[in-house]
């Protein structure tokens, strides 16, 4: 298994400067947005958009051309690109803004020119400052040269772009949450209806959000076309996606490669294995929200639907490797810590039922757990996301609650004895 | 104690970036904790004068986003993950040394004003774990060896300036990634080290 170098191309081939303009123009940067303005269309970039299938690669994986396509008219819209990548295991947004943020920036002006933008964002967390700072360097590059600002390139399109900084909340990776969190609220999610950004979005106008990954590939399906695009991967899961693999493993990273192989060939190949040659007990194929594959799973091909049929999701493209030796309590308790700690605090089932959850686990975990505490577990799962299906049923604003319950309900179907063990037996009285 | 001039002029600055001036809301509370090391009252009642909205609905946005401190910050913010992927790979007791060394408990600072202490959330270093940020620079492929003369090196040299790149060469491991690119850029008190937020020297 070989990766397919698309969007971490001129960070490669030139990895000493791939972050500065005159390095990305000299090999091949900035053509595309040039061939559109001068002989394109909005119509014909979103026809290959359309035709390149690309899918959102924040973590949903809508079609990118479908929600382009659903932007409302008014004389005001807005891009918002969100590089809040928060979801634990992910780390491939970050590659992307430190080393190739010319890229993004192309893709922008791109996008931005297809859907008639003139003002957009990029929402980058907080946490990563050094990212920001190089993004930021190279916006303003982009000025200096006239590629952003008024009647850029000598056409006459005007596009200005802010850096925005996040401030330490994972639900602003949440669309409306973001757009909150922009316009100096609470990072709260809001209601869809009727807030779908690309109707009610930044300042309830027409608003595009889309994902760092997503945007970074729109310069290369320019520059070739959709159709070729299209032709990479599998059907539904088309083009290069970055994967970032963590966990017990010898060669984490970020990896591009085509969406088709399984979970196994990538870690054994890429990965170049487990580490200390053990094996693999369970892992998290899609981020931190994704209900848990086991060890005897790996065979699941890594596309988009291939693991939405085995009940869990490709989500962010966050593939944690978890060996023989871990210890799921734990690790389940960890990830349950994160989504209470993020709770956004406005529905009751999330804001209460995380917080329980974290303490039944701690509980547990430190050796004072009641017989009743699995059952108990899955009931408050059961009322944050009724039926435990995946995908979730919602009794909540946004998924981040339902998210928590996946890996409860994926160490409770797989590997409940690991807990069983920890709980005292059940009284029966005759 | 108001704001001086200068802060003034750059907080103006940065609300000129935004179609409505709230946007800047989020950058100019980092303007605040950049001198003062937290959002202090005084910095509540001039934000909400720049930018025309109460004090409660400043405060109610400061206490609702992490890296808003609520109270005086050291002059390093050490904040170890503790996400799934730091989890298992030990940072356990990456936090327990760096606790023991700064004599801190989680969200705690030191009298002396130099560290204060947190275990975070997922800080996207998932490919290095475990990691840690110092005033948001990341130093990946910790040991908790390493941990502690990290702290103890920042103790004695107390750098201006803290870079992640530095750092990293000094007291990290594997990254996440190739870093590749040579930077010297970081962060000179915990808010991120972010140009368009950061105030000329002289303040």
């Amino acid at each position: 298994m070989k990766e397919t170098i698309l969007l971490t191309k001129h960070m490669r081939e030139n990895p000493e400067d791939s972050h500065l303009l005159k390095s990305y123009e000299k090999n091949g940067g900035y053509k595309g947005v040039k061939k559109v303005l001068k002989s394109g269309t909005p119509e014909s970039v979103l026809e290959e958009i359309k035709s390149s299938n690309i899918r959102g690669r924040g973590g949903a994986g809508f079609p990118t051309g479908v929600k382009w396509g659903f932007l409302a008219e008014d004389q005001e819209r807005y891009l918002v690109i969100n590089a809040d990548e928060s979801e634990p295991g992910t780390f491939k947004d970050r590659i992307l803004l430190e080393r190739d943020p010319h890229q993004l920036i192309e893709g922008m002006i791109i996008t931005c020119f297809a859907a008639n933008i003139s003002k957009a964002f990029i929402y980058i967390r907080g946490e990563y400052a050094k990212p920001a700072r190089r993004v930021q360097s190279a916006v303003e590059q982009a000025y200096e040269k006239g590629y952003l600002g008024k009647n850029i390139f000598g056409s006459s399109m005007d596009l200005d772009i802010v850096v925005h900084l996040g401030a330490g909340a994972y639900i602003c990776g949440e669309e409306t949450a973001l757009l909150n969190s922009l316009e100096g609220r609470r990072g709260e999610p809001r209601l869809k209806p009727p807030f779908f950004p690309a109707v009610k979005g930044l300042y309830n106008k027409p608003t595009l959000v889309n994902n760092v990954e997503t945007i970074s590939s729109v310069p290369w399906i320019m520059n070739n076309s959709g159709k070729d695009y299209a032709s990479l991967g599998v059907e539904g899961s088309t083009g290069t996606r970055i994967f970032s693999l963590s966990g017990h493993i010898n060669n984490p990273g970020n990896y591009e490669i085509e969406m088709g192989s399984s979970f196994g060939e990538f870690v054994e190949s890429l990965g170049k294995g487990v580490r200390n040659e053990k094996s693999i007990k369970a892992y998290i194929p899609g981020g931190a929200s994704a209900p848990w594959l086991r060890g005897d799973q790996l065979d699941v091909k890594m596309t988009i639907d291939d693991v939405a049929n085995e009940g869990s999701m490709l989500g962010s493209g966050a593939v944690v490797m978890m060996d023989e030796d871990t210890n799921l309590l734990f690790a389940a308790k960890s990830l349950v810590s994160f989504f209470a700690h993020e709770s956004c605090g406005q529905c009751t089932p999330c804001r209460e039922g995380t917080t329980w959850l974290e303490n039944i686990l701690d509980r547990i975990a430190s050796g004072r757990g009641r017989a009743s505490d699995i059952d108990l577990l899955l009931d408050v799962c059961d009322n944050i996301s009724p039926g435990l299906t995946w995908p979730p049923k919602m009794t909540t604003i946004c998924p981040l609650g339902p998210s928590a319950t996946a890996s409860i309900v994926s160490l409770m179907k797989d590997f409940r004895s690991e807990v069983e063990v920890l709980l005292p037996k059940k009284v029966v009285v005759s | 104690m108001t704001w001086e001039n200068a802060r003034i002029d750059k907080a103006k600055e940065i609300i000129e970036m935004y179609p409505q001036k709230r946007s800047a809301l989020g950058p100019l509370l980092y303007l605040a904790q950049d001198k003062d090391g937290y959002i202090s009252d005084d910095s509540i009642v001039e934000i909400s004068r720049l930018i025309g909205i109460t004090e409660v609905q400043v405060q109610s946005v400061a206490s609702f986003y992490s890296m808003y401190k609520q109270e005086p910050t050291g002059k390093y913010l050490l904040s170890v993950c503790k996400s799934i992927s730091c989890e298992i790979s030990n940072s356990s007791n990456v936090i327990q040394k760096v606790k023991e060394f700064t004599n801190l408990s989680n969200n705690e600072t030191d009298d002396e004003g130099l560290f204060t202490y947190e275990s975070v959330e997922c800080i996207g270093a998932c490919g290095g774990a475990p990691a840690i940020q110092v005033n948001y620079e990341t130093v990946e492929g910790l040991t908790p060896e390493k941990a502690v003369d990290l702290c103890k090196w920042l103790k004695e040299e107390q750098p201006k300036v803290v870079v992640a790149d530095e750092l990293q060469l000094k007291f990290g491991g594997t990254k996440s990634f190739d870093w590749a690119i040579e930077d010297n850029t970081g962060s000179s008190s915990p808010v991120p080290g972010f140009q368009t937020y950061e105030m000329q020297e002289e303040i």
